[in-house]
């Protein structure tokens, strides 16, 4: 479904990503982890190209990310992204963050849209939600909003930036059992996250990343038990003792 | 001050060339002058808009014109733009567009009023627009985009909307300041409020009456234009966002 | 446009430069003024005293719902009339145009700096305030030494923006017929038919000088803001 090789970026003068090659099949749940500044989040960005690259080559669907003739709306369109930040737009009820892309890009009827709309809202339970706006809602609930708008695409792979990080501890849950759930339905998902009790649950494989440089990409068994890398160790070591 | 002959029926006298009264002189002043700042205010907020926009989007030679532009306008006093607009233009245009400026166009002192206006006006809304855009979470582009928006898309649906709500406090005093900036066209020959009361004023000599009443009606002008911005925030404003209450 | 007479230009170039010794003057008196007597307009709009609160803030917002044009006129219609109240003449006092807009500007300017100034002074924290108070200052020293001088290094760069719109306005004399930069160039344009060359060269020059002192002033502005960090 994805494939990434030898991707690198530069910031100016300053190398943020250096050659990762990976890739994730279809239905894979893959995790991302890894200290601040690792390059995790900027390398997320480059799969749906919000973020360009200089070298290497990265393919969705078959469908080149770095050649300049790639219609990259359509592409997006496939891939569903959920941001750290939730990134709703304010000025628009529920409903209308989740209808207006359906129906200005895919080009759905209002009434297709809507429909979709609110069987998603049900799913994530936020159907009485509907009418509200963005900022009457909660973290939490506003991440759960998030999810279902990218949904509303009918995606073919969801990326997550850090979706839990800017929520307060008891919401993180709520959001957390909509993903484990979009997990088991068989989505093709890759998290860049630090919540390590979801990687255990329901990742297939995880990614350490640190300076740039993908330094661990195992399954998830061989991470949590025997990971090879000292980096990785310390990590570990520090994430899981609390 | 004694001295001063106090005559506030000044107003409801006829004129000393006949056929009028001196309020008359007023109003059509005032006329001229909502009519001017209102056709350089809709002309102005279409390409403050454009140039604003231009000017964060990430192509370079876009910005850097939007950028010109705006440093073009800015940077020359009103007086001096309406005074080019006026005197040089139909100079520097070949022959016959010239000649058609000076002696054919309709309305010239008002046409050369409002496009001067218009300009000037646009270069400081463009500023404007340019900060309320940047000043919109890096988020937002990427929600946009993310959904498959095309990067005009986003503007329309996700950025300018947010944006515009942001900045009506300084489009507000633009709005306000529209009107006050049309007396400069007097230079022109616009016979707009300003013109209409220092025309009255040397015909009668009641400096005060006049004077003090073309104060109240820019006073009152100020205040309506102030007003109905007010309403257009209540408006559009955004349940649950900052100020928008819920 | 093949006969550009930069010749006009050259030869008026001593009489624009008078024109031009007047719009600064002009600029500087009503920036000096205005920042003067707009500290303490400001200081009285802030006051806790009504009557002080209200008169200040009535004239600041009529300031600035009428245009410059129209202040202008009123000082120059009303100006002799004072002076021949204050002297007890028996008839209005003709005091020159040169004079009446130093009187205009600097009385409008007073507003628009007063708002300035405000701002700056009501983003002072209130700790700075009590702090000042604990130590036993009065109102006039917690001003004058802990005040106004934060309040100032805060906003110079917002003080000489408005400074530059000054320098732009004072070529509004001209509806008074004040001989400054613009009407220099008017009257040398009109008397050898050359409106092309002399209003293109103004406009060159008002660009110039703005736009040098806006880079200025966004310089000043950065190092402000890295300084204070």
């Amino acid at each position: 479904m994805i494939t990434l090789d030898s991707v690198s970026k530069w910031y100016g003068k300053f190398q943020v990503l250096t050659d990762c090659t990976t890739a994730v099949n279809k239905g894979d749940v893959v995790v991302v982890c890894g200290p601040s500044g690792s390059g995790k989040s900027t390398l997320i960005k480059c799969i749906n190209a919000l973020e360009p690259f200089q070298k290497g080559s990265i393919f969705v669907d078959g469908t080149s990310v770095g050649r300049a003739k790639t219609d990259l709306p359509k592409l997006r369109s496939k891939v569903g992204m959920v941001f750290q930040h939730f990134e709703l737009f304010p000025h628009l009820s529920i409903i209308n963050n989740l209808t207006i892309a359906p129906i200005k890009v895919l080009k759905r009827s209002k009434d297709e849209a809507i429909e979709k709309a609110m069987q998603l809202l049900d799913r994530v339970g936020l159907k009485s939600q509907a009418q509200k706006f963005p900022g009457q809602l909660s973290g939490g609930q506003q991440q759960r909003v998030a999810i279902a708008r990218a949904l509303t695409m009918d995606p073919i792979v969801m990326l997550f930036d850090e979706p839990t990080s800017a929520l307060d501890p008891e919401m993180v849950s709520e959001v957390l059992d909509v993903m484990v759930e979009l997990a088991h339905e068989g989505m093709t998902m890759m998290v860049v996250s630090h919540e390590m009790g979801f990687a255990h649950k329901v990742a297939d494989r995880v990614i350490f990343m640190d300076q740039g440089c993908i330094v661990e990409d195992t399954s998830k068994e061989e991470f949590f038990g025997s990971a090879r890398s000292e980096r990785a160790q310390q990590f570990l070591s520090k994430i899981l003792s609390h | 001050m004694g001295k001063y002959n106090w005559n506030w029926n000044i107003f409801f006298e006829e004129v000393a060339t006949g056929g009028e009264k001196y309020y008359q002189w007023l109003l059509s002043g005032l006329g001229w002058t909502v009519a001017t700042a209102l056709c350089a205010w809709v002309i102005a907020l279409i390409f403050g808009f454009l140039v604003g926009v231009i000017r964060t989007t990430p192509i370079k030679w876009l910005s850097i014109a939007g950028d010109a532009y705006v440093e073009l306008f800015r940077n020359i006093p009103l007086i001096v733009q309406m005074f080019l607009w006026f005197f040089v233009l139909p100079d520097l245009l070949p022959q016959a567009a010239g000649d058609w400026l000076k002696q054919d166009m309709p309305l010239p002192e008002f046409t050369t009023a409002v496009v001067s206006l218009a300009f000037f006006t646009s270069s400081r809304l463009a500023e404007q627009v340019k900060t309320g855009i940047l000043t919109l979470p890096l988020g937002q582009r990427n929600a946009g985009l993310a959904v498959g928006f095309t990067l005009p898309q986003v503007y329309r649906y996700v950025l300018l909307p947010m944006a515009f709500r942001i900045i009506i406090p300084p489009l507000t005093s633009e709005f306000m300041n529209v009107f006050k900036n049309s007396s400069v066209a007097l230079t022109i020959g616009l016979l707009e409020l300003t013109a209409q009361a220092r025309q009255m004023n040397e015909y009668t000599f009641q400096g005060f009456e006049t004077f003090t009443i073309a104060t109240v009606l820019y006073v009152i002008v100020a205040f309506t234009a102030n007003r109905f911005m007010a309403l257009i925030e209540y408006r559009v404003r955004v349940p649950g966002y900052i100020g928008g209450g819920r | 446009m093949g006969d550009f007479d930069f010749d006009v230009i050259q030869r008026s170039l001593p009489y624009l430069w008078k024109g031009m010794q007047y719009t600064l003057t002009l600029t500087l008196t009503a920036m000096t003024g205005g920042i003067f007597f707009g500290t303490f307009l400001a200081m009285a709009k802030l006051s806790v005293i009504p009557p002080l609160s209200i008169v200040a803030s009535a004239y600041v917002n009529l300031m600035r719902s009428i245009p410059l044009v129209l202040v202008i006129f009123w000082f120059y219609f009303l100006v002799p009339l004072l002076v021949q109240g204050i002297t007890g003449a028996t008839e209005p006092v003709p005091v020159g145009s040169d004079q009446t807009a130093l009187v205009s500007f600097t009385l409008f300017e007073i507003a628009f700096y007063c708002e300035i100034i405000r701002a700056g002074i009501q983003s002072i924290p209130q700790g700075q305030v009590s702090a000042g108070k604990a130590v036993g200052f009065t109102y006039a020293q917690l001003m004058f030494y802990i005040v106004l001088p934060q309040a100032f290094r805060n906003m110079i760069p917002l003080l000489l923006t408005q400074t530059i719109v000054l320098f732009q306005d004072t070529s509004l004399v001209y509806v008074i017929s004040v001989t400054d930069f613009l009407g220099a160039a008017a009257k040398v344009a009109q008397r050898d038919s050359r409106l092309v060359e002399m209003y293109s060269f103004v406009a060159v020059i008002y660009f110039l000088i703005s736009f040098t002192l806006s880079q200025i002033v966004r310089r000043l502005q950065l190092k402000i803001s890295i300084a204070t960090r």
